[in-house]
């Protein structure tokens, strides 16, 4: 939490309960035949978000996206964009564009006519499209390519194209449809912060759907992740990765360590709580549970500690034999079996070179700091 | 590409070989399967001329791309190249009552000089005589309104079937296809017993009471258009359709996102990028209508002046060869300058754009 609330509301305003949304989500559905693509989300975004909807596909986030951009209406439920109800408001009367996530370049038409498009059908003369055009083309580092066709650029180069053009017309909103999905790796990691820096430099608000948890985290001021057409949870990335609020999220966001338990007795702060995999163990305590509930108790792998011997204090510490190990390069990733026979995963930096890293079959113990559980009731 | 060249000493060989087995699959055809001798000849002599650019590729050292190529150059040659020539030899000669019912191109006269018989006369004639020259432009006429009409109704029909959904777009792509299976003459009877005076069209106009006189509509002009729009439509519409199949549908969402109407949207992007299945659909009916005969003579009156028609009479009623070989190859020629002009523009309009 940073420590000046006033920059917090500023920079942050849902954290802000009096800050007018910009964009209202109001118990929207959406079905096709018997299929429900969207179950009743509500959802505020601000003015200047850069908002993430993550989730698996056929969650719903592409029908949520698109009910947004008007190519589909809700059965039910309504979107208001800026105050305006855009109920019966055709896709091309909306105050949003889209980047497709084919791009959906117009082939028989050169990078600049593309960028010009939208232009050219708002009415503006042809020296004040192509003035926009070429400003458009050089925020996204193409002014070099305008004469081109679409088939004669390399894939970052067409994502840029379908970003200008979406950015020409300044849409109030932005909405983006797996936006870099189509890029190797190396690629989408730059044009990540490429993104970043687009949207805050033209503080346009920007939604963008995609699967990738990576490009959510590093991307969104806030995600929403969603499965089965409901969202399960909103937040900043490091409230959703830090406190998920089920076992979903905590599942779906990085990998996680899971185990089910009972709570033994409540203690102020702490808590005892019986689980199979790991015994008895001290967890934080949370408001509302009660002795013999089942809670889950979810650990993320660069939390567990991992030594040869019994560490000096021996609180939550179990045995256990490597399993299997992956040397990724700043870490090294274990999956470690526990007496009864669940495997668990840790993960240790490599912080300077190691003499003797641990290996493949070696005895082990794994410990975990109570407060690096989180407990989780659903 | 052919690692191991042959040596040329052994292309005799090899060329001789070919004609052999070209030879003996012609016999075989004759003797087993009981074709007809000129049709065997044809076969053999496709066989036999696909086998030698085989040879010839491997003496020359083409890639393997050429010898893939080698049986439909072959086909290619002997089915369009050789009897076209044989059309441009009879058209520079006479008509003589004789077999063959033309005259030589040259003569050897008793002092052993040849003289030169070949002429371009019959050019001459066609191109001067009315008759011909009306021929040519009412054909053209006929062809380029019925053209103009496939386009217009075959159009919609393939945006409607590459819309449609899974089970229903095979079913109408079938329903397009579907009337190839009956004989084409069959279908252009059919239309006799809808046109004519007794027909289904005038029984059900004249039940209605929407007439009280039977219409003239066989041996018309507009039968002859109906014929031609019908038979040809399917070859509007497959490649126009499959034009718009290979479309992405979010072309036209970021069209409307990007603020245009659902028609302007059409306008500017979805008629643009079918443009190449527009352009071979109006080829697929434009040449085929062009030099037919088969419908104008069944469906079209005695005023229905086409040169398919004109050809026919020529060959086989006035047995006039040589006018009948010109009449064809003015025909070939009108139908094949303008397209390869055509296709050497649209060349030269791609490469621009790179």
């Amino acid at each position: 939490m940073p420590s000046n609330p006033a920059i917090a509301a500023n920079t942050r305003p849902w954290r802000d309960p009096a800050a007018k949304p910009f964009i209202s989500i109001k118990s929207v559905t959406k079905r096709f035949g018997d299929f429900t693509a969207v179950n009743d989300v509500s959802l505020d975004i601000f003015r200047g978000e850069l908002f993430c909807l993550l989730g698996g596909s056929g969650c719903g986030k592409s029908t949520l996206l698109r009910m947004l951009a008007g190519f589909e209406t809700p059965t039910a439920g309504q979107i208001i964009i800026d105050g305006q109800d855009m109920g019966r408001v055709t896709p091309d009367k909306r105050p949003t564009n889209m980047m497709f996530q084919s791009y959906a370049l117009f082939p028989h038409m050169s990078v600049e006519k593309n960028v010009a498009y939208g232009l050219m059908r708002e009415g503006k003369s042809r020296a004040e499209a192509y003035e926009r055009v070429g400003e458009m083309l050089k925020l996204v580092k193409l002014d070099q390519f305008a004469r081109r066709k679409p088939h004669q650029l390399s894939g970052g180069q067409r994502q840029r194209v379908a970003l200008a053009r979406a950015l020409a017309k300044q849409p109030k909103v932005l909405l983006l449809d797996e936006p870099l999905g189509a890029l190797d790796k190396k690629l989408r990691e730059e044009t990540q912060f490429e993104l970043v820096r687009i949207q805050e430099t033209l503080g346009i608000t920007f939604i963008v759907v995609t699967h990738d948890q990576d490009e959510a985290m590093t991307l969104a001021t806030r995600i929403g992740v969603m499965t089965e057409g409901v969202i399960k949870q909103v937040g900043e990335p490091r409230q959703i990765y830090e406190t998920p609020a089920s076992r979903f999220v905590a599942d779906f966001i990085g990998s996680v360590n899971l185990f089910e338990g009972q709570v033994q007795s409540l203690d102020g702060s702490q808590m005892r709580v019986r689980t199979t995999d790991l015994g008895e163990v001290l967890a934080p305590s949370a408001p509302g549970l009660s002795v013999g509930q089942t809670i889950w108790l979810a650990m993320r792998p660069e939390r567990a500690w991992m030594t040869r011997d019994v560490p000096p204090d021996g609180v939550n510490t179990v045995p256990g034999v490597v399993q299997d190990m992956g040397y990724v390069g700043h870490m090294s990733s274990y999956l470690v079996q526990l007496a009864n026979g669940r495997v668990i995963r840790v993960t240790q930096a490599n912080e300077g070179r190691r003499d003797n890293p641990i290996s493949w079959d070696e005895s082990v113990h794994v410990s975990f700091d109570p407060p690096d559980f989180r407990v989780l009731t659903e | 590409m052919s690692d191991a060249l042959p040596t040329p000493r052994r292309f005799p060989l090899t060329a001789g070989l070919m004609a052999g087995v070209g030879g003996l699959l012609g016999a075989t055809a004759v003797g087993w399967l009981g074709l007809p001798p000129n049709v065997a000849l044809l076969l053999s002599i496709t066989v036999g001329v696909a086998l030698l650019a085989f040879a010839l590729g491997r003496v020359m050292g083409w890639s393997d791309r050429w010898m893939v190529i080698a049986i439909p150059l072959g086909w290619f040659l002997v089915f369009f190249l050789v009897p076209f020539f044989v059309l441009g030899r009879i058209s520079l000669s006479e008509a003589i009552i004789a077999r063959p019912p033309y005259s030589p191109l040259w003569d050897t006269a008793p002092d052993g000089s040849i003289e030169i018989l070949a002429s371009l006369q019959n050019y001459g004639f066609i191109l001067g005589e009315s008759l011909y020259r009306n021929a040519y432009l009412s054909s053209m006429q006929v062809a380029a309104v019925s053209t103009v009409f496939a386009l217009l109704i075959g159009y919609p029909i393939a945006y409607y079937i590459a819309r449609s959904e899974e089970p229903k777009r095979s079913i109408l792509l079938l329903m397009v296809i579907l009337p190839f299976w009956t004989s084409f003459l069959l279908r252009v009877y059919a239309w006799i017993g809808f046109l004519r005076r007794e027909g289904v069209i005038n029984n059900l106009l004249l039940w209605a009471g929407i007439i009280d006189e039977p219409l003239v509509m066989m041996q018309t002009p507009g039968a002859v258009y109906v014929g031609i729009v019908y038979t040809y439509l399917p070859f509007m519409i497959l490649p126009i359709y499959s034009a718009l199949e290979k479309m992405d549908g979010s072309l036209i969402e970021a069209a409307e996102d990007l603020g245009c109407s659902r028609l302007s949207a059409f306008w500017l992007v979805t008629f643009p990028l079918s443009r190449p299945g527009i352009i071979a659909g109006c080829f697929l009916v434009f040449i085929p209508a062009m030099g037919e005969f088969v419908i104008p003579s069944l469906l079209g009156g005695s005023q229905t002046l086409m040169i398919g028609k004109v050809l026919w009479e020529e060959f086989f009623s006035n047995r006039d060869w040589p006018v009948a070989s010109a009449v064809a190859v003015v025909l070939l020629l009108l139908l094949v300058v303008p397209i390869v002009l055509f296709q050497r523009n649209q060349q030269r309009q791609q490469e621009a754009g790179k």
